[in-house]
């Protein structure tokens, strides 16, 4: 999700374009405008594509100096190009059912026929006369509803390839064509094999047409996710310009224009909150259910849903660089990304077609060489048989698919997964390194413990803890400071502030010394801190950092800081070693901290005070002893470790390094996201596996059955008709079952 | 029957030698601009001579309605585009070196190759 403004595409509808010179004039005068890269104006639909960073409103300025008017394109907006495609499938669904009607309605009685009442041979010449009327109306059957396979094969014949279309001309033509031969010259062929299989090409061609049919309906469904995401985009926003509240299109607002959003609105860009305050449903984006209440000076995400208030907020990110857009992208680009398991299947049916059709050539000579009479009768069935049964495309299929659904599914639980093999690789994960701070605890210090010593007060001490440590800009120090506001303390002036590095902190007020530090300091200062020692180990062992306070020359407060573990950290980590992984945290922090964390949440391998440095070589280190190692972490320290193991996940409350260098990304902070993604990548490659499996039978199974293996010992042969439901059948099969992923639920408590 | 044999064997030597001795004939495309048809199963053209260490700019031309044909991919280049129905489909890869480059739809139905020399 990186946020750099690259070179962006926009498109604009022109209007007043009435002369195929207008397209230099337009193109001149938009080439001419700094920052433009590319431009490029398709005069038939009158649009004009623009490539540069440059504002859309400075474009439009040009072309309607010039003369004419020009349009933001509302329809590059993704959910027209969606509705658009939906429509193109409805109508290519329709065509290919009116194909089916046809086909079948010509197969279907002719097989009852065959079946029923007559035999399909051909004695008499009146007979012959009847089946070659059949024979030119199933021609123009064939003509009909399946000329896109006849022209498919022959333009492909004609540029050296091969596909399913060459497969399913070659088997019905096949079909077809010894028919006729049967009907013209019965005399070239013994008498029992003067039978005709126009039955056949119609129902392979009705068969495979209406399997075609299926799978359009089928596949609308599997981008579901995607179009989830672009549901989510906001139409119009309403922005406040001089002074006035206008609703605007959403592709003209601008950075830093001021945006109000109402109660029950969806946030149209990315911004921070100026005034106002609500609680916002992001679970779109996160996958958490509950609403996150926000303030001013808060980032907001597009696509989110106002809830209780009214608030505020200037936009940060616009158009293409919403973190939705970002997200939109991400999933779009992994979608379309194969793993490895996937790339065997795409060798085979690489050169798949052409190795059929030589095995439909053996199969027919080791029928006529060694087949029982009529030999040429069952030869025909199986050179048709085999070519019909083994198209590949559900081989090709079969992983596109199933990666498709489960990254989608994946986006839909909050996890964005950057490429297909690193779903494939998170499913094989061995160890999982889990960073301590911002991923199992919340990241963020809170005071736990106040205590008193030699009879002060709280309402005396902490306001002088505070105004203290104001001044320090440690992590700890601002919990403390967090801490006094809460209780509404004052914070004062504190003069002589001096930082002791990795002791503590001096200040004076009064014309007294302040000291607030760890033990260290205190024994640097000579203050006796005795009395407080028992206390301070067993904050220690609790996961709590103490920290001393010393007015003057006496020990006066002893404060106990931690950083709490997220709420469902534990029960996250037993979802993972319930899956058999192997979990080891890493924390910069002291032993003491380390050792109470891990206890805690059930970790039994941790290491304490490690550098950023420690954390890749931990990951290095492990790689080499043929772990499959995934790391989870929120920081820039992290991020080398991230893009060194095997699978990086970074929680994406996280710095923008993190999630740049991880290979997943988890939008919401909880560790629960990290169970949900090894379960859906799990159930992802389970799913690819059994297509692989259902795509093979069918088709590499498929064909020694058709070409005979079996008849000599069992007496089975393949009838073409059943080849042509079993080949329509492969693709919906492998469709059918990637879309059944998405009823997958990850979470099982 | 010794005439069907041979027939058989000579069929199988030709199948061999269209599909994958032959080498077809490059269309050259030295402005690195390329429209490419999709329609009826194939790209057109599909066997495309490019010039190395220069940009490429595809443009798709999608009509053909079968779902096969909904994406091309360049998988030596981890590149995959969606096409929509109709033109407005540019891909623009990167400056290639010189070598073969592969394209295909989805199901490895649709294929062409890029020769970039
Ligand atoms: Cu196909």
């Amino acid at each position: 999700m990186s946020r750099n403004n690259s070179t962006t595409n926009q498109n604009f509808i022109i209007e007043g374009a009435s002369c195929a010179s207008c397209v230099s004039k337009i193109e001149k005068a938009l080439n001419d405008v700094p920052g433009v890269e590319l431009v490029e104006m398709n005069f038939a639909q009158r649009i004009v594509s623009v490539d540069g960073k440059v504002d859309s409103s400075t474009l439009i300025k040009t072309v309607q100096n010039i003369g004419y008017d020009a349009k933001l394109m509302s329809n590059e907006s993704e959910q027209d190009a969606l509705d658009e495609k939906a429509q193109a499938d409805e109508a290519h669904y329709k065509k290919l059912m009116r194909n089916v009607y046809m086909a079948l309605g010509l197969g279907v009685p002719l097989m009852l026929y065959g079946l029923f009442i007559g035999d399909m041979s051909v004695n008499s010449s009146t007979q012959r006369i009847v089946w070659l009327i059949v024979g030119l109306v199933t021609l123009g059957v064939m003509v009909a509803s399946g000329k896109h396979f006849y022209v498919g094969a022959w333009q492909s014949f004609k540029n050296h390839s091969a596909n399913m279309d060459t497969l399913i001309a070659l088997g019905t033509g096949t079909a077809w064509a010894y028919s006729m031969i049967v009907l013209i010259a019965p005399n070239m062929l013994p008498e029992v094999a003067r039978h005709v299989y126009f039955e056949a090409s119609a129902m392979i061609i009705g068969l495979i047409n209406l399997g075609l049919a299926f799978e359009v309906k089928a596949r609308g469904r599997t981008s579901e996710a995607i179009k989830r995401l672009i549901g989510l985009q906001a139409k119009t926003a309403r922005v406040i310009r001089d002074g006035q509240e206008l609703d605007i299109d959403i592709e003209q607002v601008q950075l830093d224009d001021m945006i109000r959003v109402r109660p029950g609105e969806k946030l149209p860009v990315d911004g921070e909150i100026t005034e106002g305050k609500s609680t916002v449903d992001e679970s779109m984006l996160t996958g958490e259910p509950m609403p996150v209440s926000k303030k001013v000076g808060d980032k907001v995400v597009a696509g989110s849903l106002n809830k209780t208030g009214s608030m505020l907020f200037r936009a940060t990110h616009v158009g293409k660089d919403t973190t939705l857009s970002h997200i939109i992208n991400m999933v779009k680009r992994a979608q379309n990304s194969k793993p490895s398991i996937g790339r065997l299947a795409d060798v085979i049916s690489g050169y798949f077609v052409p190795i059929v059709m030589i095995l439909a050539v053996l199969a027919g000579l080791a029928w006529l060489n060694f087949g029982p009479q009529p030999s040429i009768a069952y030869a025909i069935a199986a050179v048709t048989t085999v070519l019909i049964i083994a198209c590949p495309c559900a081989l090709g299929l079969a992983t596109p698919m199933s990666v498709m659904v489960g990254i989608g599914k994946a986006a839909e639980a909050g996890i964005l997964i950057r490429n297909g093999e690193a779903l494939q690789t998170a499913s094989k994960i061995t160890t999982m390194i889990l960073d301590k701070t911002g991923t199992i605890t919340q990241g963020q210090p809170k005071v736990t413990d106040v205590l008193m010593y030699n009879q002060q007060t709280e309402d005396k001490i902490i306001p002088l803890i505070a105004s203290l440590e104001n001044g320090s800009e440690h992590p700890l120090a601002e919990s403390i400071v967090n801490y006094a506001k809460e209780q509404a303390y004052s914070i004062s002036q504190v003069s002589e502030f001096d930082a002791i590095t990795g002791k503590g902190v001096k200040g004076m007020f009064n014309n007294q010394r302040l000291l607030f530090g760890n033990a260290a300091l205190m024994q640097q200062f000579d203050i006796d801190v005795s009395e407080a020692s028992d206390k301070a180990q067993a904050l220690a062992g609790d996961a709590k950092t103490p920290m001393y306070f010393a007015l003057g020359d006496t020990f006066s407060a002893m404060v106990a800081v931690a950083d709490p573990i997220k709420s469902d950290s534990i029960a996250a980590i037993k979802r993972l070693q319930k899956k058999g992984v192997h979990l080891v945290m890493l924390t910069g922090d002291n032993e003491a901290t380390a050792k109470a964390v891990a206890k805690r949440v059930g970790i039994d391998d941790y290491i304490a005070q490690v550098l950023p440095q420690d954390k890749l070589d931990e990951v290095l280190k492990r790689q080499d002893r043929g772990e499959v190692v995934g790391m989870t972490g929120d920081g820039i320290n992290d991020a080398p470790a991230l893009a060194q193991a095997d699978v990086g996940f970074a929680i994406g409350t996280g710095t923008d390094v993190a999630i740049e260098s991880a290979d997943v990304t988890l939008m919401r902070g909880s560790l629960h996201g990290l169970a949900d993604a090894l379960a859906i990548s799990q159930a992802t490659i389970r799913n690819i596996k059994q297509n692989l499996v259902g795509a093979f039978v069918y088709n590499v199974a498929g064909i020694p059955i058709a070409a005979g293996v079996l008849y000599p010992f069992f007496g089975i042969l393949l009838n073409p008709i059943v080849a042509g439901a079993a080949m329509a059948m492969s693709s919906l099969t492998v469709v059918s079952n990637a879309n059944r992923l998405r009823l997958f639920k990850p979470q099982n408590h | 029957m010794l005439l069907i044999n041979i027939l058989g064997a000579v069929l199988i030597v030709a199948i061999v030698w269209w599909f994958w001795l032959y080498k077809p004939k490059q269309v050259e495309f030295s402005d690195n601009q390329v429209d490419i048809i999709v329609n009826d199963g194939v790209y057109q053209p599909s066997n495309i001579q490019v010039k190395a260490g220069k940009e490429v700019q595809l443009r798709f031309e999608r009509i053909d309605a079968a779902p096969c044909a909904e994406m091309v991919i360049f998988p030596e280049l981890d590149i995959s585009k969606e096409l929509k129905m109709g033109k407005d489909n540019r891909v623009i890869l990167p400056t290639l070196k010189k070598g073969e480059y592969n394209f295909h739809c989805q199901m490895q139905m649709y294929k062409g190759k890029l020769i970039a020399i």
